[in-house]
């Protein structure tokens, strides 16, 4: 390692980055942008749905159940049918995302004391809303039916489950590690497409220092902005934060460090911008999909398991969500930070080698 | 009969002039070359003639046709071939004639008879199915003018159809536009190689956008007869060069082989140099009268190898033994031997995909060599052998400069990462910016330089850590014949202070700059010799190109 030859690769790799205005703002605004846009667009709850009911029944109870259910927060519009056909139709036609079918004996059975079963039609297409619709519908049948309520729930650590105290900590880790993988996966492809490639293999510098040199900006961006969006979380959503704010950056600056030796690899081996680009995307959105971000990780096969387990997004989002609403303890961070550590060691080397085997 | 008339035509994109007021007449049977350097304004004018581009002032007729209102009737009389003609490189040969047979409009009956036709007319007939992606830079510009040419057009425009083909092939290209012309066709040839634009019946001559000359070729360079000299020296030839350059009413100066070719002013006899044994007179070609047209050649004093230290001698600097790199079944490098003498200028020749560059990438350690050993300055570069590399100094094709950075960015990082610092890295860069002058430029991006600073730029960053040995890979592709001669003028002034060059190159006049030529073909050495030895190797009076030409013909078939 020779300091000067070093200094100037990472202030070269720094202007390349910050030097063009428009290339600042290409890189800060659309993530920012995006955090704004997905913190309020990427929500599971269920508001303004249009429901079908088809009431069979005109007695008291059916009355009443339709009445609670036709008011209930969730419901947007209501489509009243009269007929098997049209309730098929509706929902046939996505008209509705579900139809309340209440058959003629409801009301007798129910009064009767027994039980009363409705049929409800989902569709299957929108299963996730189809699903929290459901649950709701049920909780309203539940008070309905009068019966005691069986379970009382209480959501520890976000008792309202407000969706943006979720969304918007996880939003941190996922942009950021997209603008740092981006930012990496370009730099060595496109030295190679000017040219500039070849003349850095030539100068006496080393392939760890070419690797290092490109690893500190990017590293620098992607912490940047990661902290700007958790300011973003604390500021401006109020996300409640009752971790350490210290552990939390230690664990972003290493999240990042990890993300840019993957992007580092993807850009060793890509001939082209092009190619580069292609590989981050083809690398970064499994990424997230296995990350437990959208789905738990407990929910994969077992295989997938542990390959989530070498995604440095796993173990930072734990980190995060922890951070913000669960007082995440020391020793639960460290036991998520070797993780990423392994992964950043395994994949600079990796690119190091990469760029050593066109030397020798 | 008159194909194209042009009547005061302008374009500006943006701040840039890239025509400005041209007016002139293209006959038809005749082969028209449009010619000058890069940024001329060649390609602007060949779009506007094909209908792609209207003049911001002035008119044109093509083919009796205005090229902005009647584009639909233009397409069926007028064959274009872009710089880089459009094939489908995943089709294969015959593919990409039929898509373009019906792109054209073909009748059906017609295909057998006019493909049949094109591919005994370009000799592609044995490659139908190659697919075009694996057809060597000759036989694609070949399938380009065939696909271009599918219909038989009233005008063919060809964009730079000389460009990645080597010599042979190109003599072929020229043997099929005669045939056209003589069938009553206008072509129009643009050319960057003034060599190419003797060969053409008429010429209109461009240089920043402005029309220089029009007529035959002869007319021009019989404006300089009895002005071009080529003298014998006893002294060294870049010395010499630099004397005969500052001597009074010398307009340029060029090497060629062990010779000086001096072009003097209107009225000048031929300089008196006491080192000079005999003073032949030679006819002018059309390189000479272009550069007098603007004015003359630069002088021969390069204040920035001026600035160089001596270099000690050090006897064999470079040597390659049994120097072979495959990939695949290809053999790229096929056992190069040669050695590289300290204060030597060593140029390696071939045709495209004869194996220079895979040679040239070996001796600098970017290439693992399959077998064999590069030893440059005394190390095994493949061996990543740092202090080794200090020694040697690298301009790559294209000159690679960080586009993102300013120039003075730009200098600041090489000189860093040769691990310069403080105030010697602030002295060594000045150095460079007076030497070469880039003093006014300091602040702007490589990319809005002309093609002429970029390369001094490069030559700058290469020559930082002041390097015993030099690679220049095709340092003066595209550059205008007046920024060549500054560029090959500090190159002299390096290698008269004791630096060693290795150059690679497919201009015939810039190997006549190197103390040894080694002919590459099809991966070996078939040549290495001094220029004027293999120039008499295809007989008297022969130029370099004819014995490139000799020499590679000479060589078995595949």
């Amino acid at each position: 390692m020779n300091a000067s030859r070093l200094l100037a690769q990472i202030l070269k790799e720094l202007l390349s980055l910050l030097r063009d205005p428009r290339a600042r703002a290409i890189l800060v605004l659309p993530p920012l942008l995006q955090l704004m846009i997905f913190s309020f667009a990427a929500t599971l709850e269920v508001r303004n749905a249009t429901i079908a009911v088809f009431n069979e029944d005109s007695g008291q109870p059916a009355e009443t159940f339709v009445s609670a259910v036709t008011h209930a927060g969730f419901v947007g519009r209501v489509i009243p049918v009269f007929d098997q056909q049209h309730q098929d139709d509706v929902i046939e036609r996505g008209e509705a995302l579900l139809a309340l079918h209440i058959p003629e004996e409801f009301s007798r059975l129910r009064l009767a004391g027994e039980a009363a079963p409705v049929q409800v039609i989902l569709d299957g297409q929108q299963a996730n809303t189809a699903q929290v619709a459901l649950s709701y519908l049920q909780a309203i049948a539940m008070a309905q039916a009068d019966a005691e309520e069986p379970i009382v729930l209480r959501h520890a650590f976000n008792p309202n489950l407000t969706y943006q105290w979720y969304v918007v900590p996880s939003l941190s880790g996922i942009l950021s590690m997209f603008i740092a993988l981006v930012v990496t996966a370009l730099s060595i492809a496109r030295e190679r497409e000017l040219g500039t490639f070849d003349q850095l293999l030539v100068s006496p510098t080393t392939p760890a220092e070419i690797i290092l040199a490109k690893c500190l900006p990017a590293v620098l961006v992607g912490f940047v902005m990661g902290s700007i969006m958790i300011s973003a979380a604390l500021l401006l959503f109020r996300v409640p934060f009752t971790g350490s704010l210290l552990w939390l950056a230690g664990a972003l600056g290493l999240f990042m460090v990890s993300v840019v030796g993957i992007g580092l690899m993807i850009s060793a081996v890509s001939k082209t911008q092009q190619q580069a680009i292609l590989g981050a995307f083809a690398i970064g959105v499994p990424m997230v999909l296995m990350s437990g971000f959208a789905t738990p990780v407990e929910n994969m096969p077992l295989i997938l398991q542990w390959v989530s387990q070498a995604i440095p997004l796993t173990h930072f989002l734990v980190i995060v969500q922890g951070s913000f609403l669960k007082a995440i303890p020391e020793s639960v961070v460290l036991s998520h930070l070797w993780p990423m550590a392994v992964t950043a060691l395994v994949t600079l080397m990796g690119a190091t080698l990469v760029v050593q085997r066109r030397l020798s | 009969m008159t194909a194209i008339v042009l009547e005061n035509l302008s374009k500006t994109f943006g701040k840039t002039l890239a025509l400005q007021d041209i007016s002139g007449q293209i006959a038809a049977g005749r082969l028209t070359g449009l010619v000058g350097p890069d940024g001329a304004g060649k390609t602007t004018l060949i779009r506007m003639m094909a209908g792609l581009l209207g003049p911001d002032e002035g008119s044109l007729r093509v083919a009796g046709l205005d090229p902005v209102t009647q584009g639909s009737a233009l397409a069926e009389s007028v064959g274009y071939m872009p710089q880089r003609f459009g094939l489908y490189e995943d089709l294969t040969v015959l593919e990409n004639l039929r898509l373009y047979a019906e792109l054209r409009g073909l009748a059906r009956a017609d295909y057998r008879h006019t493909l049949d036709r094109l591919l005994e007319f370009t000799r592609l007939g044995p490659f139908t199915d190659r697919l075009a992606g694996r057809l060597s830079g000759g036989m694609k510009q070949k399938l380009g003018l065939a696909c271009s040419l599918v219909t038989t057009p009233d005008v063919l425009l060809l964009d730079e159809p000389g460009v990645g083909v080597d010599p042979v092939s190109r003599q072929d290209l020229w043997r099929m536009v005669q045939a056209l012309t003589g069938e009553g066709m206008a072509v129009i040839w643009a050319t960057a190689y003034l060599e190419e634009a003797e060969q053409c019946e008429d010429v209109l001559l461009l240089n920043e956008g402005q029309l220089r000359f029009a007529g035959r070729p002869k007319e021009l360079t019989s404006r300089l007869e009895g002005r071009c000299f080529s003298l014998c020296g006893s002294s060294d030839k870049r010395a010499l060069l630099a004397q005969v350059l500052t001597a009074p009413g010398v307009r340029d100066g060029t090497i060629e082989g062990d010779r000086i070719r001096v072009v003097m002013d209107a009225g000048c006899p031929a300089p008196d140099i006491e080192s000079v044994n005999a003073v032949i007179p030679v006819s002018p070609r059309f390189e000479d009268a272009f550069i007098d047209l603007l004015g003359g050649g630069p002088g021969g004093q390069s204040p920035l190898a001026d600035q160089m230290p001596e270099v000690a001698s050090m006897g064999d600097v470079v040597s390659c033994q049994n120097l072979t790199r495959r990939f695949g079944d290809f053999v790229a490098a096929d056992s190069v031997i040669f050695r590289v003498r300290s204060g030597e200028i060593l140029g390696l020749l071939g045709p495209n995909g004869a194996g220079k560059s895979t040679t040239f990438k070996m001796l600098c350690g970017l290439l693992k060599p399959s077998s064999g050993e590069a030893i440059v300055a005394g190390k095994d570069l493949s061996r990543f052998a740092t202090d080794a590399k200090l020694r040697l100094g690298y301009m790559a094709q294209k000159f690679s400069l960080y586009g993102l950075l300013s120039v003075r960015q730009n200098l600041a990082f090489y000189a860093g990462v040769y691990g310069l610092r403080g105030r010697e890295k602030k002295e060594r860069i000045r150095q460079m910016v007076d030497g070469l002058q880039l003093d006014s430029l300091l602040d702007s991006a490589p990319d809005q330089l002309s093609l002429g600073f970029k390369q001094r730029l490069a030559l700058a960053c290469a020559l930082m850590h002041r390097p015993p040995i030099l690679f220049l890979d095709e340092p003066t592709s595209g550059v205008d014949p007046i920024t060549r001669r500054e560029f090959w003028t500090h190159i002299n002034g390096l290698v008269a202070k004791g630096v060693t060059v290795l150059v690679t190159t497919h201009f015939m006049d810039e190997a006549e700059y190197c103390d040894r030529v080694a002919l590459m073909h099809r991966g070996r050495i078939i040549a290495l010799d001094s220029p004027d030895r293999l120039k008499a190797r295809a007989g008297q009076g022969a130029s370099m190109e004819q014995a490139f030409i000799h020499l590679i013909e000479a060589e078995p078939d595949e």
